[in-house]
């Protein structure tokens, strides 16, 4: 039978505030347990949120880069349940009057088509903190350091149809949040977070199937391999003649499976009701055309821009594009050599990317300058040396050994490209080679290539290829 | 000495005739001598009362004092002190040494006002006859079987019995004055947001408001405008300049006119409505006119109200889960987590209190929310639209404070429909967020009755008058209960 999987996606961003949404306190990732946590955030009596308006200005960003509507009048309320990392008994979200909602984003599959996902909308809320059930016998431990860090919690429509379109929408917000500013998108410290609602139905049909929903999505792989493995459970359940219950299940990256929640961490009613500690959030047009003032240039803007500009193929500006850092490397890039910017736009996204793979490295912390790459390529260009020596170059500069002039000069890699010394080179590589100077000139014109190997390894590859060609043919010739 | 007011023994102080430590001495012997009998207090700090004493000392001698400085006075054990148990009148927080000052006990230190010590209370403020306090109940100085009105009845029977100069107080649905109707003194619920709740200790958001116990308007006035003002650690405190109410509160009597709901009278006993009525025509008599006005919606007032507090109480009381602070029960062999919360709460809270957080779990549940939070809701916005309606055709609305004088101790406890009835004239002014007085009117068998007076918002300075000009022309206000003159 034919099925259709749908997925609507629910995206935590931690807001990059330096504080707290409802306190002063530190946002700081990765300080000693509980000494980044005021008494607003351990939920002292007495103690009152104030609500922080640089998360407000943030939740205005992303609406406005996902053509949302702002809410002019928003409400946060109390989401009420018991457990020991959430200090007060409630989390102080927003229910039925978001911050911005109705917004879209364009996602650009892999065969190159375009998805438009619907955002339902995103809403202010503060984070819990975190139980740490391990090292403590017997016991929990509690760190409230991340209780009460801002998050936006962005919420689509059920419009994707597959894991792979869930996992390049989910690719997508990360790039939209960084371009922004509002997240700084490290997974592995649950800066940005996701939770998939799934449910299949056969195909043609309009109503939905019921759902369920899967939490601990902490990776771009996980969100597409739970997904995967969530829809074929369900297919096979309906297919045997089974019922899906729609409940809240846990991915378990380990053994690739999903499972249900124990109920009662689910079965929650969780009483919200408006917060009367907080005013209604009220947004002018002045607040929201300074912030319209502040969005830079969005990734599809740019893709779009590098395509025309620098009349890259679509899929180069995609890659360039995704993340503002690498985008503004590259156009650094470009802009300062005389190479052709398809040549850096391929450096950029094989031996920088490689590199800054390897090494774990953000863009920012590049051991490869843009100008030092810019340099490195006009040397390329003016035929100082080959890209394979080029190569070299980067790799020494990457590890520090000096700048790209230097390191050419240090190792003399200065490409040979005086004719006496090539004239040299080539005629001692035919006297070293009688044998198969003879099977060229019986007509053997593959040899050619082993002569010039030969002459490139005896200049420890400096030598002008081209020259090195135009050389080895008329010498060949003239004997 | 104890018989004066603040604002006497303000002049005194200036006028270097009494010293703040000699007052501050004379009110902690009185607290020792006198209060216990009366259980008013839960916590007396002599020793932070003295060492502020002497600070207000040198402060009065190089003239860089305020009307308060040296004044004693003592704080609703709601508010957080700094370093001092800070109880709510609760097993729950027996155990809670506060870490900060409130807004309101920041302000009135920086002021130079001296801190006797924290008042008993109902438990979390829930109830109107001090009966659900932790630490017992508060007799009162009239007499010492019965009850001094709450929840604030700690702070009311400090000031009724004189020893405290005049206190603090919360009041979220008439916890301010209805104990200042029963005990014979002035109390003052500010409009909501005047003063600042941080560090108060939350009841019901929505509705919680500090205010004071005194012996006159006037006193209230001084002690108002340290207190009042915007604090940006409370959202919802009004972001509005503090009148000089303590020079407004002297100013010439000006034509007003005061509506007089007649329903308010309707089954009220006939002693108590002839002090009110009296007192109406004291008023009259002062010059101002009386008009009949109609406040259509008021009757719904008691059931909003016993939907939306325990509402967000419900909600602000999760907090108290023996997690972080507060009662933490031992904990018995394999209990998980909910046999934990289940042990601290059940043991730390007492049976009223548990009977509002039901309740408030309840309105807010899926199912019933329509049915009873949404509308309570629009029950409360009716009523603020008929005081807004009132206000239109008059400067006050005036009534009875509470439906009788002071009930015996025991007496309603086993009847909490009874108990709540006793706010019924009150809750309408904190649905509708708005300032209200109650003032010694007159005596119902011996106990005092209240005068209810209740202003559009921000009116503090004009009601203060009213309130002051009638203290002028009557001694309601300066009666003693007879053991404690």
């Amino acid at each position: 039978m034919d099925w259709e999987i749908v997925i609507g996606l629910e995206i935590h961003a931690q807001l990059a505030t330096k504080s707290k949404i409802f306190s002063g306190a530190s946002t700081q990732y990765g300080a000693a347990p509980n000494s980044q946590a005021s008494l607003v955030d351990l939920g002292y009596p007495g103690v009152l949120p104030v609500l922080s308006g640089e998360c407000v200005r943030m939740a205005v960003k992303f609406g406005l880069a996902t053509n949302c509507e702002i809410a002019r009048r928003s409400v946060f309320a109390r989401k009420n349940y018991f457990y020991p990392d959430l200090p007060k008994g409630y989390q102080i979200s927003q229910y039925e009057l978001p911050i911005v909602h109705g917004g879209k984003v364009d996602v650009v599959l892999e065969d190159g088509s375009t998805r438009t996902v619907g955002l339902v909308r995103a809403h202010l809320e503060e984070d819990a903190g975190k139980s740490l059930h391990e090292d403590f016998a017997g016991m929990s431990g509690i760190d409230l350091n991340r209780a009460g860090t801002g998050l936006l919690e962005i919420v689509s429509a059920p419009d994707l149809r597959s894991a792979a379109e869930a996992g390049a929408y989910m690719r997508k917000v990360h790039a939209l949040v960084r371009y922004l500013e509002i997240c700084d998108g490290n997974m592995q410290e649950g800066s940005f977070r996701c939770d998939a609602n799934v449910s299949v139905r056969k195909r043609g049909e309009t109503k939905l199937g019921t759902r369920t929903e899967l939490k601990n999505l902490n990776s771009f792989r996980f969100v597409e391999k739970a997904i995967e493995i969530e829809a074929e459970r369900q297919i096979e359940l309906i297919e045997g003649g089974g019922k899906v219950k729609q409940e809240t299940r846990l991915y378990d990256p380990d053994r690739n499976e999903t499972r249900p929640m124990r109920s009662k961490e689910e079965a929650n009613d969780y009483r919200y009701f408006p917060d009367p500690d907080l005013l209604p959030v009220s947004i002018d047009e002045q607040l929201i055309a300074r912030v319209r003032e502040s969005l830079p240039e969005l990734p599809d803007a740019k893709r779009e821009r590098f395509m025309r500009d620098y009349a890259l193929p679509a899929y180069d500006a995609g890659v360039l594009t995704v993340e503002r850092a690498l985008a503004d490397y590259f156009e650094a890039v470009a802009k300062a050599t005389k190479a052709a910017p398809k040549i850096a736009a391929n450096w950029v996204m094989g031996e920088l990317t490689g590199a800054l793979n390897r090494d774990g490295l953000e863009v920012r912390a590049a051991r490869v300058s843009a100008p030092a790459l810019a340099s490195l390529l006009d040397k390329i260009a003016a035929g100082t040396i080959s890209g394979k020596i080029a190569k070299e170059v980067f790799e020494a500069v990457w590890s520090g050994e000096g700048s790209v002039d230097e390191i050419i000069e240090k190792r003399g890699l200065t490409q040979i490209s005086d004719s006496a010394s090539i004239d040299k080179l080539v005629a001692d590589v035919i006297a070293a080679n009688p044998t198969q100077v003879e099977q060229f000139r019986a007509g053997k014109q593959q040899v050619l290539g082993f002569l010039v190997g030969q002459i490139m390894k005896a200049s420890r590859g400096k030598a002008n290829p081209q020259q090195v060609n135009e050389a080895l043919r008329k010498q060949l010739g003239s004997v | 000495m104890h018989t004066r007011t603040l604002a006497q023994l303000a002049d005194d102080l200036r006028a270097r005739r009494v010293s703040a430590t000699e007052l501050a001495k004379h009110y902690l012997d009185r607290v020792e001598r006198l209060g216990s009998k009366l259980n008013a207090f839960i916590t007396v700090t002599a020793e932070q009362a003295l060492a502020q004493a002497t600070v207000a000392d040198r402060r009065l001698a190089s003239g860089d004092a305020t009307g308060l400085t040296g004044i004693p006075i003592a704080h609703k054990d709601i508010f957080c002190t700094a370093g001092v148990k800070t109880s709510c009148g609760s097993r729950m927080l027996d155990n809670f040494v506060s870490p900060y000052d409130a807004g309101v006990v920041e302000r009135l230190a920086n002021a130079g006002a001296v801190m006797l010590g924290k008042t008993n209370m109902d438990e979390f403020a829930m109830g109107s006859s001090n009966e659900t306090s932790f630490y017992g109940p508060v007799r009162n100085p009239w007499d010492h079987a019965l009850v001094p009105g709450g929840s604030s009845g700690g702070s009311a029977a400090a000031v009724a019995s004189r020893i405290a100069v005049a206190a603090t107080a919360t009041d979220t649905g008439g916890s301010i004055r209805q104990p200042a109707a029963l005990s014979g003194i002035t109390g003052l619920k500010p409009t909501y947001g005047r003063v600042s709740r941080y560090g108060m200790i939350a009841f019901a958001s929505s509705l919680d408001q500090a205010g004071v116990l005194t012996q006159t308007a006037e006193d209230a006035a001084l002690l108002l405008e340290a207190m009042a003002g915007f604090d940006e650690r409370d959202s919802t405190s009004l972001d509005e300049p503090v009148p000089r109410y303590s020079q407004l509160v002297h100013d010439k009597w000006d034509g007003v006119t005061i509506g007089v709901p007649e329903s308010f009278f309707d089954g009220l006993e006939s002693e108590n409505a002839a002090a009110v009525r009296s007192a109406l025509a004291e008023l009259e008599k002062l010059g101002a006119k009386l008009k009949s006005v109609e406040l259509k919606y008021i009757h719904l007032s008691v059931p909003a109200y016993y939907v939306v507090a325990p509402a967000e109480a419900s909600s602000n009381l999760s907090r108290f889960d023996g997690v972080r602070f507060g009662h933490r029960a031992e904990r018995g062999a394999g209990e998980d987590l909910t046999a934990f919360y289940m042990r601290n709460r059940g043991e730390g809270f007492g049976a009223e209190v548990k009977r509002r957080i039901l309740t408030g779990t309840y309105v807010l549940s899926a199912g019933y929310f329509d049915a009873y939070y949404l509308q309570a809701q629009k029950a409360r916005k009716l009523i603020s639209d008929d005081f807004a309606r009132a206000f239109r055709d008059v400067d006050f609305v005036a009534g009875p404070t509470s439906p009788t004088p002071a009930f015996g101790i025991g007496q309603k406890t086993d009847d909490p429909i009874a108990m709540y009835l006793n706010d019924v004239y009150t809750i309408g002014a904190n649905l509708a967020g708005l300032p209200a007085i109650s003032i010694p009117c007159g005596f119902v068998r011996n106990l005092p009755v209240g005068l209810h007076l209740v202003a559009p918002p921000l009116a503090e300075a004009r009601l203060l008058k009213v309130a002051h000009h009638f203290q002028r022309a009557t001694d309601w206000h300066a009666r003693v209960p007879p053991s404690y003159a």
